[in-house]
């Protein structure tokens, strides 16, 4: 049986892809925040997954406004990467693994989850930045991947309620899969951020902390938190924070918390990062 | 359930990208998504007005364009995301854009930001600051 033996949540920060791909993770400015991912990089290494559903949002580089999915799943055997305005990262494609991807998006379907499947997808840095702060700068990323775009640029955004079932919902289903494989989940972006408008530059970093808290420890009732409350507490694009509900759904009612770490800032961003595993593992 | 848009109004300095804001910004959305490629980024570098007259767009959209006026943009249906396509093919950050729109230079923004960034207090609620 395949089964989920791990959830990581991290940022997604464009700037720390530039940092990564320009050699700077060692400057002043950048080493504090690579720090917290040093303890990481070893845990995965001993703790390594056969594939990571990895929950990100596309920020208008594969998907314009002339399609916008709700939820979707990659099921391709290989995703590319994005040019985001300044040509390609310069990293390996990332592998996915068509097999448990259909078998994942067939199940999602049917328990009610309507997915987008994409047969094509590149993949931007939403959710390259976090290959790259788990694993550096090998030549080959070590995890197949499963990408899990989910909406969170157009209001209506979906509900909190709804991404932590999903998670429930993914759980179920990756414990149906005929095949013994290892599964991380992924949830990334946030957290208190907004770069817009005259109130850019929003963090709340004691908000951060709390969510933190409360989603490893009382995620049933964080899954109820108003989308509005993301907006005004933690900036506009704090709301990116429901995609790590999908991550927590899918680690069953308790967790253990191997690591935790929080880093102000990265670019406009309050850097958030968790690996969490279900405490009946 | 029905939509509450009007819920956000209340946000000071903040433009909630709604579905109805996409559906009035989707021609600037897609002129910004064109910036993919090396290819469209010297065709619009090389005539700026020339390349926005293949869109659909309003001519205040294509001022505000022109003008590099992002909150003009984020007024008119732009989002953010979009717009970081015409900023990153000249080679600016975030923060360097985003600065522009605030109050702030980008000297004082980055200085904000390293002081651990804005402060959510008193940027709760136009009500609050007089400004509804």
């Amino acid at each position: 049986m395949a089964k989920i033996t791990a959830g990581i949540a991290t940022s997604h920060v464009p700037a720390v892809g530039h940092a990564v791909d320009s050699g700077r993770t060692q400057d002043d400015y950048w080493k504090p925040m690579f720090d917290g991912y040093e303890f990481s990089k070893k845990w995965i290494a001993e703790n390594p997954a056969d594939v990571a559903i990895i929950v990100y949002n596309d920020h208008a580089s594969y998907f314009g406004m002339d399609i916008m999915p709700t939820f979707a799943m990659g099921i391709a055997e290989k995703f590319n990467i994005c040019d985001e305005g300044y040509g390609p990262r310069p990293i390996p494609v990332v592998e996915g693994h068509a097999e448990l991807a259909t078998h994942l998006a067939a199940s999602l379907i049917l328990d009610d989850f309507d997915m987008t499947v994409l047969n094509k997808l590149d993949v931007d840095h939403g959710l390259t930045v976090p290959l790259s702060l788990m694993y550096g700068t090998p030549d080959k990323w070590p995890t197949k991947v499963i990408p899990l775009p989910v909406n969170v640029v157009m209001n209506p955004q979906p509900s909190g309620e709804r991404c932590f079932s999903l998670g429930k919902a993914i759980k179920d289903a990756v414990e149906q899969f005929d095949g013994d494989l290892k599964v991380h989940i992924w949830g990334t972006g946030g957290m208190s951020h907004q770069i817009q408008g005259a109130r850019a530059g929003l963090i709340n970093l004691p908000w951060d902390i709390q969510f933190m808290d409360d989603l490893i420890n009382d995620p049933e009732t964080l899954q109820y938190k108003p989308h509005l409350e993301y907006m005004v507490e933690a900036g506009s694009e704090g709301v990116e924070l429901i995609m790590w509900l999908i991550m927590r759904g899918a680690l069953g009612d308790k967790v253990n918390e191997v690591h935790r770490f929080n880093h102000v800032p990265a670019s406009n961003t309050s850097v958030g990062h968790l690996i969490l595993t279900p405490k009946d593992n | 359930m029905k939509p509450n848009f009007d819920q956000f109004k209340d946000i000071p300095g903040t433009t909630i990208f709604t579905i109805e804001k996409a559906r009035e910004g989707f021609q600037l959305n897609e002129f910004c998504m064109s910036l993919r490629t090396q290819e469209n980024r010297d065709r619009f570098h090389a005539d700026e007005r020339k390349y926005l007259d293949e869109w659909e767009m309003t001519e205040e959209q294509k001022k505000a364009v022109l003008d590099r006026d992002f909150q003009r943009m984020l007024d008119l249906g732009g989002n953010v995301y979009f717009l970081s396509k015409i900023f990153a093919a000249e080679g600016l950050s975030y923060v360097q854009a985003v600065s522009t729109m605030t109050d702030m230079n980008v000297q004082e923004y980055q200085a904000m930001m390293l002081a651990g960034g804005r402060s959510p207090d008193g940027w709760r609620s136009k009500k609050e600051r007089g400004e509804a």
